[in-house]
């Protein structure tokens, strides 16, 4: 292939990475933000929300948009559910303490991942898209579906953006997490805040999940992956910027597929890794983030 | 008596009951320790940097990796002796957390975590692209010729296991001593006034960025002390090793045992090897098990055990 | 202090009194010890132990489920048939996790808590690397089906072997010549950037010169990718035959992602069916792979001249025509690997009638049992067909499979040669001491 449609794939393929990592981190920027805490299991809830549409796809059976539209509203749902549950039963018990929560979270991992391998089983599982063509470009074609995502990751980030700045939730999020003292003398429950913050961005992370997993598949071992790079796009992004996650999502999904379209992957993708890196050292507050208040 | 001295004897003690544990351990727990004592090494390398500077490194298995790849390639493809490929192992880790130190440390706080992790990935990859001589995720086997070498005199096997043992309790010893005296000294207190308040250390006019660089790269060096033993005393060195999963293992061995305490981080490396261990016996789903008791651990101990201790006996535990 | 290493010193007893002690003393220790409690004095009618490592957890698990179903249902049958020397087998089973790292500590832990007699059964070629010293050191035979080439590489030891499955060196080289005058002489690979695929890359890039052919591109895919259509790009233009293995949960991905890339348009498609191993072939989107050929150790579905051996295997270990679970069709086998676990341990039982194995004092004789043997003839415990044994490198080489996707099923198009997977042995176990 030419270099100009190469190129195109490229960016376009960067694209879809980037709303992928933009749904997967929004979850985790909420929690990271509000909460202050490194939640090891965010990959794993991303992992359930994936399973949990395989689940309710095969169980709906008939037209794969009916599976995927009910997975859609379901998997969030009950994996926020799920959440919810943890974090009341075993994080508020710790005082959300930033070193018992990391043992905290990473003993959920295990949890979910074992527990997801027991019932689910170890192979790789395929979910329908809901609907599927073949966009052709002149050079070579592309999947319909992919760009559909895209368009969902920009509308969830809208949702969330508003959520955030236009309501009365996103005030008293915001106000929790500017200064937790404060808000609690203005009477607000900060526990509660917590609990609906930390299922919110459980549900974000499965949400992202079911919109992605029919151009990937469920797998119990998936969540890592998105693990590490959420944090990686929350950090650089700066902490608690929208903007910051949607252009720090961007930055990785096009500067690895781009950077691979010049060296060979493996090369491309520690050529990437390191400017990215490189980009908070000497912008250590992230690309949009305020330098934290001493 | 003084805090020192108690906490001399202590330490002592636990290493004279090391030693003595090898006459009285049943054959594979005699092996299984052997491990156990090299990962505790690292943990403890770890420990300096986390528990007592009071930063988190989500990176620290590329120290790990540089150490066996620095010992294990040299002594494949060179054929070093094995004194000479664990010094250029620990070299290396030494250099790597140097110059990790020079650009990671311009950051603090979760922007740190997040710098050492994507190094560490790309050290990680690093072992993966360059497979003409690593082998990737597969892998070298440590040729014959490196199981075995002299030294002062005497011909060590490394095929034996009392010998790895009692090296790999020596390198204890030595970490042991080091995190001690660095702990007891100005250094030391330098190190936890900043993990308690780096702007004040600043402002009391410390050159915190020295110190925090001193901490990282003695850090690192033990860690990749750690990992050069590894590689040559179980005679293998794979990708596996340099994955992010090594980086999360020291973390949770430190915080298991007790963050900011010299010996939390053995404890805790006991406890994890044998959690899984024990566990993996009885149920197939020992991961679960796994996952409950580390709940369990951290809503009545989330000090770690040490901790825990320190807290409600020991006031004066390093 | 230092004879630790000498298994069966006469100090056994003092040393088991202790094992005793020490189970006591740690809490929920004696229960898991307590086989070792009998003496060996029973050794006649005592099991005979097998240590089975394998995947049930990790990066392996699709495989490692299977490989456990079909090394269950060989040791069934053995013991139905009276057992090994008149012993029954047990298989003590652990789990890797498929790391290297707690693969050793299991070969550790066979080899001195379990006190089995011989290890077996590992996959992923780390595994058996990092396993493979702790074995050879602790004078532990370690039979693995991992079609690696790693044990016939001759970097490995004298108690390391692979005789129930071709190494991935002998398989690639064995494609090339029908690939070459079938399907075409300029190739595309696509293989995964480690050592797996970098034997791939080297073996099959060195097979297709010698058949006057020439490889046009080779993609490397980074062990993290999640996703691969930026990478197909790379295909050549005047690609004839594209040849693709891929492993890991990645696998589906791939393959939907490069029916989306061709579209209607396509080269042919030569793929090893590890690409596609444990996958549903009338999963959606995969319908493009129709006409496209694969690699297989072992055919997955029944074929039209199915061996009496091949029904009297796929019976035995629940899987029926369509090498899925007769249990539940969607659980799809992974047929063309596993069959090593079965015949592995026919393997092990022959070679310890040989040697008339006693117990483990008798290991080194059942190694050079092992390496007495020379080939193994198709039969029911050897369905998939005929084996030669080359001793000096541990490695059997035996007949591969070429399928065609047919209305979703793989049908056999040629079964190559033994000898179309032959290379010169390059190192020699057997001189190694003991």
């Amino acid at each position: 292939m030419d270099f100009g449609p190469f190129f195109l794939l490229a960016t376009l393929e960067g694209l879809v990475q980037a709303a992928v990592l933009c749904l997967t981190a929004l979850g985790l920027s909420l929690v990271f933000g509000v909460m202050r805490v490194v939640n090891v299991a965010h990959g794993e809830f991303f992992m359930l929300g994936a399973v949990m549409a395989w689940w309710v796809a095969t169980w709906a059976g008939g037209h794969p948009a009916l599976g995927f539209a009910l997975a859609l509203l379901l998997a969030p749902l009950l994996v926020g559910a799920i959440a919810w549950a943890g974090e009341r039963l075993v994080l508020k018990r710790v005082s959300y303490d930033p070193e018992a929560t990391i043992v905290a979270t990473i003993g959920m991992l295990y949890i979910i991942q074992q527990t997801t391998l027991l019932t689910f089983g170890p192979d790789a599982r395929a979910v329908n898209p809901p609907f599927y063509f073949r966009v052709e470009f002149p050079w070579f074609g592309y999947s319909g579906y992919k760009l559909c995502v895209i368009a969902a990751a920009l509308v969830l980030l809208l949702a969330t953006w508003f959520l955030i700045t236009r309501t009365r939730l996103g005030l008293i999020m915001r106000a929790t997490r500017f200064d937790r003292e404060t808000a609690e003398n203005f009477g607000i429950a900060v526990g509660q805040v917590y609990a609906m913050v930390f299922a919110l961005g459980a549900a974000l992370a499965a949400a992202g999940a079911v919109l992605v997993v029919p151009v990937r598949q469920a797998h119990y071992l998936m969540g890592i992956d998105p693990l590490l790079l959420s944090f990686i796009v929350v950090i650089i992004g700066g902490l608690g910027s929208i903007r910051g996650t949607l252009v720090a999502a961007l930055l990785i999904g096009l500067s690895d597929g781009i950077i691979s379209v010049f060296f060979s992957p493996t090369l491309a993708k520690m050529i990437s890794t390191l400017a990215v890196a490189l980009v908070l050292v000497f912008r250590p507050q992230g690309l949009f983030g305020i330098r934290a208040r001493a | 008596m003084s805090a020192w001295r108690k906490s001399l004897l202590l330490h002592g003690a636990i290493l004279a009951a090391l030693f003595g544990l090898q006459f009285v351990l049943p054959e594979y727990h005699h092996l299984a320790v052997t491990r156990v004592l090299l990962l505790a090494v690292f943990a403890m390398g770890f420990n300096l940097l986390f528990g007592y500077t009071g930063l988190l490194s989500l990176g620290h298995a590329m120290f790990f990796a540089a150490g066996m790849y620095g010992a294990g390639l040299t002594a494949y493809h060179l054929a070093w002796p094995v004194p000479a490929a664990m010094l250029f192992g620990v070299l290396c880790g030494a250099g790597l957390s140097l110059v990790v130190g020079l650009l990671a440390l311009r950051t603090t706080g979760v922007a740190f975590m997040i710098v050492t992790l994507m190094i560490s990935q790309v050290v990680y990859l690093a072992t993966v692209y360059f497979t003409t001589w690593t082998r990737g995720d597969e892998g070298l086997v440590m040729p014959a010729a490196a199981r075995s070498f002299e030294l002062l005199g005497r011909q060590w096997l490394l095929t034996d296991p009392s010998t790895r043992y009692n090296l790999a309790l020596a390198l204890l010893a030595l970490t042991m001593a080091c995190v001690l005296l660095v702990v007891r000294g100005r250094f030391g207190r330098a190190l936890i006034a900043i993990r308690e308040n780096e702007d004040r250390s600043r402002m009391l006019g410390y050159n915190t960025f020295i110190f925090k660089l001193q901490a990282l790269t003695l850090s690192g060096t033990l860690s990749a002390m750690a990992g050069a033993a590894y590689a040559l005393m179980f005679a293998y060195i794979g990708s596996s090793f340099a994955a992010i999963q090594y980086s999360i293992d020291p973390l949770l061995y430190t915080l298991l045992g007790g963050a900011g305490t010299v010996a939390g981080p053995i404890v805790g490396t006991f406890f994890m090897f044998y959690l899984v261990d024990l566990a993996s016996e009885h149920t197939t789903a020992y991961l679960l098990v796994t996952g409950v008791v580390l709940l369990f651990l951290v809503l009545f101990f989330p000090r770690g055990a040490l901790g825990y201790v320190r807290a409600r006996w020991l006031g004066w535990l390093p | 202090m230092s004879n630790r290493t000498n298994k069966d010193s006469p100090d056994t007893g003092r040393r088991k009194t202790l094992r005793t002690l020490g189970a006591a003393a740690g809490a929920g220790v004696a229960a898991s010890l307590s086989p070792t409690l009998f003496p060996r004095a029973h050794a006649q009618s005592a099991p005979i132990r097998i240590g089975a490592q394998f995947h049930r957890t990790g990066i392996g698990a699709s495989y490692g489920r299977w490989y456990e179903r079909t090394a269950q249902a060989a040791a069934k049958l053995i013991n139905d048939e009276g057992g090994i020397n008149g012993r029954p087998v047990e298989l003590v089973v652990e789990d890797d996790g498929t790391d290297p790292k707690r693969g050793a500590e299991v070969v550790e832990k066979f080899a001195a808590q379990h006190n089995v007699d011989v290890a077996y059964g590992t996959l992923f070629s780390h595994v058996v690397n990092g396993s493979a010293p702790r074995a050879g050191e602790l004078k532990l035979p370690y039979i693995v089906v991992s079609e690696g080439y790693h044990v016939a590489s001759g970097k490995l030891n004298r108690y390391v072997f692979q005789p129930g499955i071709t190494d991935v060196r002998s398989q690639v080289i064995s494609m090339a010549p029908w690939v070459a005058s079938n399907l075409g002489r300029k190739v595309t690979m696509i293989f995964p950037d480690y050592a797996f695929g970098h034997d791939h890359r080297d073996y099959f890039s060195q097979a297709i010169a010698a058949q006057g052919g020439e490889v046009l591109e080779l993609i490397a895919i980074p062990p993290t990718e999640t996703s691969f259509t930026r990478h197909l790009p790379r295909i050549a233009r005047d690609t004839e035959v594209l040849y693709h293995v891929m492993v890991g949960p990645g696998v589906l991905t791939f393959v939907k992602e490069l029916g989306q890339h061709f579209g209607s348009q396509r080269p042919e498609i030569f793929g090893f069916i590890d690409s596609l191993e444990a996958v549903d072939l009338k999963t959606p989107q995969l319908e493009f792979l129709e006409g496209t050929y694969f690699w297989e150790g072992y055919p997955r579905y029944a074929q039209p001249d199915q061996t009496e051996h091949d029904r009297f295997y796929r019976a035995a270990v629940s899987v029926d025509d369509n090498g899925a679970s007769i249990s539940d069709p969607k659980d799809v086998s992974t047929y063309a690997h596993m069959f090593g676990c079965w015949e592995t341990l026919f393997i092990i039982k022959q070679a310890m009638e040989a040697s008339d194995y006693g117990g483990p004092a008798d290991r080194a004789r059942f190694v050079e049992a092992m390496e007495a043997m020379e080939s193994f003839e198709e039969g029911r415990n050897h369905p998939q067909g005929r084996k030669v044994f080359d001793a000096r490198i541990h490695q059997c080489f035996g007949h591969q499979s070429i399928s065609k996707v047919e209305d979703g099923r793989l049908n056999v198009v040629h079964r190559t040669s033994i000898e179309d997977g032959r290379y010169e042995a390059e190192a020699d176990y057997t001189t190694m001491p003991l």
